[in-house]
């Protein structure tokens, strides 16, 4: 809520100059949602301060952000840090307030403002997602100098740790239109939000801010991809405009298990999965094939691509990847013949579903581990008894192989969502266990390279009548 | 002519144009019942003599007929139908519905229908076309019946036309107008010591027939046989005496079982192999006159599929009955009545294996059969089967109607060796499979209290991921607590809230009395604890050892260490039982209503992400805000000052503010720390405890926390006599009393659970919230701006807390009430689901 500038180029109080607001007297400029105020706590020849001083009305946030196609999650709530933190408000308020220095522009002092002067900008409470660390990663690289100290969470209960508000200084000789444009720019990038709906003129807009600093900027692929609230589309054609000299490839930042993911990329275990379970699906010669918690689609992209799966259908739990998986899948616009091969279903795997009935296999891929251990009675009895294909592929980490992974705790799991991992002998007690029940033979297969001691890192059943 | 048709079929009018098929239906079925062919033509050409939009009417004319008859309505199909290609379809559907076919054929002559059709201008067709049909028709007039028409009625002269009256008759099947109460019993084979010693544990009293026993019941009670009477036991001929005369004066009902189809065949002297103890029968029968074989054959002869009684809601067949046969008549009926609907396979025993229909079966009617032999009469959603294998060595059971109540005699001894073991596989247990169908799309739930209630296909959707992925065990969740409105906004003073609305409410209700209850600022909780794992096992079929479950206001597990869940259910268990309270309600369960403190325990992701992070945001914001500007102000001398005055007062807010949240924060450690504070006594075996006022759900609780106070608190109350002032402000000042003292202020009740007020509903409970309390829900600052809040509205909201509330106690009289699962399932699941409904989260 809070932003001082100071400087100590003599003489000092020029500093209203360049902002165009007198340091004699407190100035109020209206807002969107509430006021901005200008003053000066110093203003001597030596040193000189202004302050910006953001006065949100609460209620209006939250009714603006109610109105406001973006359902802004947090605005929505009465009880938002917004009216006291530093955000997209900020950056804003410094557009609307300081618009000529942000500009590079002043009508008293045009030298001065293209001169670099010592200057100093607080933020009294700026949000920071990603830590100290990355704040000094987005400032120091553009020549500051960064002071930061931490807020507690509550001082009280001390159990509770730090806050993830800092105050920050930071220092440089530079011009005013330069700092204040790095700040409009990469303080909603260090809250990792906005206020308003971010569409394709924030493309424009950060194209424009950062044309001759954002380029070479070491972190510019993750200011983009914050400033743009991590919309993938929109990310990757600021970063092809921004970077239009170099050619490499922008992929699409995967926006669930990242986790997960990044722990197994080194054996780029869920690419070797998909392919253990399409092999398996090849080889029993499956032509009806169900996805059961299909996610965002990955292994349905596999089954698309391969005419003999004539007919291919994914069931999830989630609303949410579901609609991830139709735009992945593009399934607006496959052509009739591909189309009338996919579906999607939304259903639960602990519900008997009519739906599932008539194919031909069914694959779970890291699925029965999300499910809590008294689900899991009535998902086999769903999956073995109700929808009875003639092939069941079931896949679930082998718990022994994660003392494997580097930054893996001991006895952690390797998503926060797993409700169990088994080792296999575990896994294959109650494989055995169920395919006797319902009447199939599984055979167990190890996935992934097999480290002597334990085992693969993922295990795959494949159940068969 | 009387012409009958069956109340539930199809009916085919049969004649060429100009025979008067239109007005004959019109002058004999409601207009909804007629399905014209003409009329189709009409709906997709806007032209009805447009014979080029034939095959796309009959196709909508099918459609239709189809919708009615599996809707259980009467469907007459007013079109030529003189080919057989014609009728063919028609046939089938009937088929495919289980309802029987009648042809009423209006023969003319050609003639007379010439004329009628000259006579109207809209039919422009040559006589040819008339004598055509009418050839086509006498053509195959005779064969109507072996194309699968049930009845057909033939009328061949315009008199006869006018003269004939159409009656409706009644199915076979259809007894819905007997309500009982019935006594039915189970498969017999031919056990006769104990039928008679069962039908004496009954009630029924033998008097001497012509040398029979003749069995009534004194109150005019009906038994009612599931069928299977005879073979292997040691004495079906005197069970079949016993039973026809029975049913011959009126005592007993009987559905026919597959060994009675049987037995008439080999009676009939048919081929029929004398397996399955049939051989024992024809023994038995040997030297027993030619009359009582007579007797029994037309006996068997007369016997119908199965029966529909009291207004559909019970069903008896041999066999058991699923619900789209349940009341219609065809061979797939007859058979699935006899023998069940088996999967074409046979196990290791060489028995057919039986399609599992009782797991799936979601119909309102509660059926009862026989047939496979079990070691218990167990409920499965709502089915019931008596046969305990009496011949077996087994019991012979009966039910009471509408006692649900089992009665059993032991079987004297093993008649007959079982070929599969009693109580191997294959044979129906109870069955807590849910169905993706008992939740999901549009629903709309009966409710005692409210009507009906409307669950959106939105709602039901986002409900389900939660309940997947999050919820415990759904045989433990019968209740999910309402939502709460709170009180109207009040114009008094800086409260927003205050108990004057909320007494001025009820008393607009016109209820004398409301209970004002302390409300604890923690976490919702549900418990349901259980006297012992057995209990656990024997009620809530949960055998993993556990006694009971705590969940949160969403279904899910309340605490993510389940040590912690087992060590305080056991300390709620335990303390009922000291109280006496299991005892003393005659149940061995117990599902309490409560609010689990401190709330820093359960909301610390909240606390810390939300709650204790805008402190610590506005804190230094705030903070640096103030101190920047009183710089200024020194520094200008009296420019800044209103500025920094307000922004000092803002800064008080905050404190206010993180004073507020921090009542409800502290450490706990294992067990200790937390407090359970219980304050409804839901329900217990049988029982929903609605009738008990508040005041005595109160004292109830009170006793079970003195039994372990260091873990349950007591909730502080106050009776208010609503016409006495004094008794409403000594209520005002507790309530001040305690939000000064930081509490979360009161919920005002209803001294009747479910009270008769002016309005359709009474709210249930109000809250009446606390002003510092409130900073946390309307925002730290939120007293500067009152005018704006004030303007709030409540409507959505309480209709939110009525349905929820019709919902929960719904869910709660069907779980004590014995209902399957799914039909708890779908009340909890429905909570959860109008949950989702986007309402003010500040109310």
């Amino acid at each position: 809520m809070l932003l001082t500038i100071t400087t100590t180029h003599r003489p000092a109080t020029d500093l209203g100059y360049l902002l165009g607001k007198r340091p004699d007297r407190v100035q109020s400029f209206e807002l969107p949602s509430g006021r901005a105020h200008v003053f000066y706590p110093e203003a001597s020849d030596a040193r000189c301060t202004a302050a910006l001083l953001l006065d949100l009305d609460p209620l209006d946030l939250v009714r603006a952000a109610r109105r406001s196609k973006t359902r802004d999650e947090l605005l929505t709530h009465y009880v938002n840090d917004r009216p006291y933190a530093s955000s997209s408000f900020t950056s804003a308020a410094i557009s609307r307030v300081f618009g000529a220095a942000l500009g590079g522009r002043s009508r008293e002092r045009p030298e001065l403002a293209a001169t670099a002067i010592p200057l100093e900008a607080t933020l009294a409470t700026l949000p920071v997602r990603g830590g100290e660390r990355f704040l000094r990663e987005l400032f120091e690289p553009l020549g500051y100098e960064v002071e930061a100290a931490r807020e507690p969470l509550d001082p009280r209960f001390e159990a509770w740790g730090g806050s993830r508000y800092y105050r920050v200084t930071l220092r440089a000789t530079t011009t005013l239109g330069r700092l204040l444009t790095h700040l409009f720019v990469l303080v909603p990038v260090l809250d990792d939000d906005k206020h308003y709906w971010v569409g394709d003129d924030e493309v424009e807009k950060l194209l424009a801010k950062g044309a001759d600093w954002l380029p070479d900027h070491p972190r510019r692929e993750e200011i983009t991809r914050r400033y743009l609230k991590r919309q993938g589309a929109l990310t990757r054609r600021a970063l092809e405009r921004l970077i239009a000299t170099e050619s490499a490839p922008i992929e699409d930042e995967p926006e669930l298990d990242e986790a997960e993911d990044a722990l197994e990329t080194k054996v780029s275990l869920n690419e070797r999965r998909l392919a253990a379970v399409l092999a398996t699906l090849r080889d029993v010669g499956a032509a009806r094939v169900l996805d059961l918690g299909c996610g965002e689609g990955r292994l349905l992209r596999e089954l698309l691509r391969d005419r003999r799966f004539e007919r291919v259908v994914g069931l999830d739990v989630s609303t949410r990847a579901l609609g991830r998986a139709h735009e992945r899948l593009r399934l607006e616009t496959l052509p009739p013949a591909q189309r009338a091969r996919i579906e999607l279903l939304h259903g639960s795997l602990t519900y008997r579903d009519a739906r599932l009935a008539g194919f031909d296999a069914a694959c779970a891929v890291e699925v029965i581990e999300h499910l809590d251990p008294w689900r899991l009675d009535a998902f086999a009895r769903v999956v073995f008894e109700h929808a009875a294909p003639r092939t069941v592929i079931l896949t679930t980490p082998n718990a022994e192989f994660n003392v494997r992974f580097d930054g893996l705790a001991a006895g952690a799991h390797r998503h926060a969502d797993h409700r169990f991992e088994w080792s296999r002998e575990e896994f294959g007690a109650w494989a055995h266990a169920t395919a006797a029940r319902f009447g199939y033979t599984v055979r167990l297969i190890p996935v992934g390279d097999i480290d002597e001691e334990v085992g693969p890192p993922t295990q795959m059943g494949v159940f068969s009548r | 002519m009387n012409v009958q048709i069956p109340e539930l079929g199809l009916v085919a009018l049969v004649g060429p144009s100009g025979s008067g098929k239109s007005t004959f239906a019109r002058r004999h079925f409601r207009p909804t019942e007629i399905l014209s062919s003409d009329f189709c033509r009409g709906l997709v050409s806007d032209d009805e003599n447009d014979q080029s939009a034939s095959a796309d009417a009959f196709e909508l004319l099918h459609v239709i007929a189809q919708k009615r008859l599996a809707r259980g309505r009467l469907v007459v199909v007013d079109a030529t139908n003189v080919q057989k290609e014609a009728r063919q379809p028609l046939v089938r559907i009937a088929r495919e519905q289980h309802v029987l076919a009648t042809a009423i054929v209006l023969d003319l002559p050609p003639s007379l229908c010439d004329a009628r059709n000259a006579a109207r201008a809209d039919r422009s067709f040559g006589p040819h076309v008339v004598r055509h049909q009418s050839a086509q028709l006498r053509k195959t007039l005779r064969g109507l019946q072996r194309e699968g028409f049930r009845y057909v009625h033939v009328l061949s002269t315009p008199e006869a036309v006018d003269a004939t009256t159409v009656e409706r008759t009644k199915l076979w099947t259809d007894r819905r107008s007997e309500r009982g109460p019935f006594d039915i019993i189970g498969d017999v084979h031919g056990c006769r010591d104990e039928l008679v010693a069962l039908l004496v544990e009954l009630g029924y009293e033998a008097t001497d027939a012509d040398g029979r026993p003749r069995f009534a019941h004194p109150e005019g009670r009906k038994a009612v046989f599931v069928g299977d009477l005879v073979d292997r036991g040691p004495d079906s001929p005197g069970v079949l005496e016993i039973v026809m005369t029975m049913v011959r004066h009126d005592a007993a009902i009987c559905v026919p079982g597959n060994h009675e189809i049987k037995l008439r065949r080999k009676l009939d002297g048919r081929d029929v192999r004398l397996t399955h103890g049939l051989a024992e029968t024809m023994a038995q029968l040997e030297g027993r006159p030619e009359a009582f074989l007579s007797e029994v054959r037309s006996f068997i002869d007369g016997l119908v599929s199965h029966y529909v009684f009291d207004d559909g809601k019970l069903v008896v067949a041999h066999a058991g009955m699923k619900e789209a046969f349940q009341g219609r008549a065809s061979g797939k009926v007859r058979e699935f009545a006899l023998y069940g609907e088996t999967t074409g396979e046979t196990d290791e025993y060489g028995l057919p294996v039986r399609f599992d229909w009782a797991s799936q079966y979601r119909g309102r009617a509660m059926v009862v059969y026989g047939h496979t032999p079990v070691p218990r009469a167990e409920w499965i959603n709502g089915t019931l089967c008596l046969d305990t294998g009496c011949v077996f060595g087994g019991e012979l059971t009966a039910l009471r109607y509408p006692e649900r109540e089992l009665v059993s005699v032991p079987a004297g001894r093993v008649y007959y060796a079982p070929v599969r073991p009693l109580g191997s596989a294959a044979e129906p247990t109870r069955d807590d499979l849910l169905d993706l169908d008992d939740v999901m799309g549009k629903r709309i739930v009966a409710t005692r209290i409210a009507r009906t209630v409307t669950i959106q296909e939105r709602n039901a959707a986002a409900a389900l991921e939660v309940m997947s992925r999050f919820g415990v065990d759904p045989r433990w969740l019968i209740y999910l607590p309402p939502t709460m409105s709170p009180t109207a906004t009040s114009s008094l003073g800086d409260f927003l809230e205050h108990p004057h609305e909320a007494f001025d409410y009820y008393r607009r209700e016109a209820l004398p009395r409301v209970v004002c209850q302390e409300k604890h600022m923690g976490s919702r909780a549900v418990l349901v604890v259980c006297r012992d794992a057995e209990a656990a096992a024997a009620r809530f079929g949960v055998s993993d050892g556990r006694r009971g479950v705590i969940t949160s206001r969403t279904g899910r597990p309340f605490f993510e260490d389940v040590a912690l869940e087992v060590a305080m259910v056991a300390r709620v268990a335990d303390a009922a039982q000291e109280a006496g309270l299991f005892d003393e309600l005659a149940t061995s369960w117990l599902c309490l209503d409560a609010e689990l403190l401190p709330w820093s325990a359960k909301a610390q992701s909240l606390l810390r992400g939300q709650y204790a992070a805008v402190a610590a945001a506005g804190r230094s914001g705030l903070g640096a805000a103030v101190e920047a500007l009183r710089a200024c102000a020194s520094r200008d001398g009296g420019d800044a000052s209103e500025l920094l005055a307000r922004f000092e007062a803002r800064h008080d807010h905050l404190a206010g503010y993180e004073a507020a949240y921090a009542r409800y924060c502290w450490p706990v450690q294992g067990l200790d720390g937390y407090a359970l504070a219980p304050f409804h006594v839901l329900a217990s075996e049988g029982r929903v405890h609605t009738n008990e006022d508040h005041v005595w759900h109160m004292e109830t609780l009170a006793r079970i926390c003195a039994a372990d106070p260091s873990l349950l608190r007591a909730t502080r109350y106050r009776v208010v006599d609503l016409s006495d002032p004094d008794s409403e402000a000594a209520a005002t000042a507790w309530w001040i009393e305690q939000v000064a003292a930081g509490g979360e202020g009161m919920v005002v009740k209803p001294l009747e659970w479910l009270p008769t007020g002016r309005s359709d509903f009474v709210q249930p409970a109000l809250k009446v919230r606390g002003p510092e309390y409130l900073r946390i829900i309307y925002g730290p600052e939120y007293l500067s701006h009152l005018p704006r809040l004030r303007r709030r509205g409540l409507g959505a909201k309480r209709r939110l807390a009525q349905k929820e509330f019709a919902l929960g106690i719904e869910g709660l009289e069907r779980f004590v009430a014995g209902a399957p699962l799914y039909r708890v399932h779908e009340c909890v699941f429905g909570v959860l689901a109008l949950e989702s409904e986007p309402v003010d989260p500040r109310l």
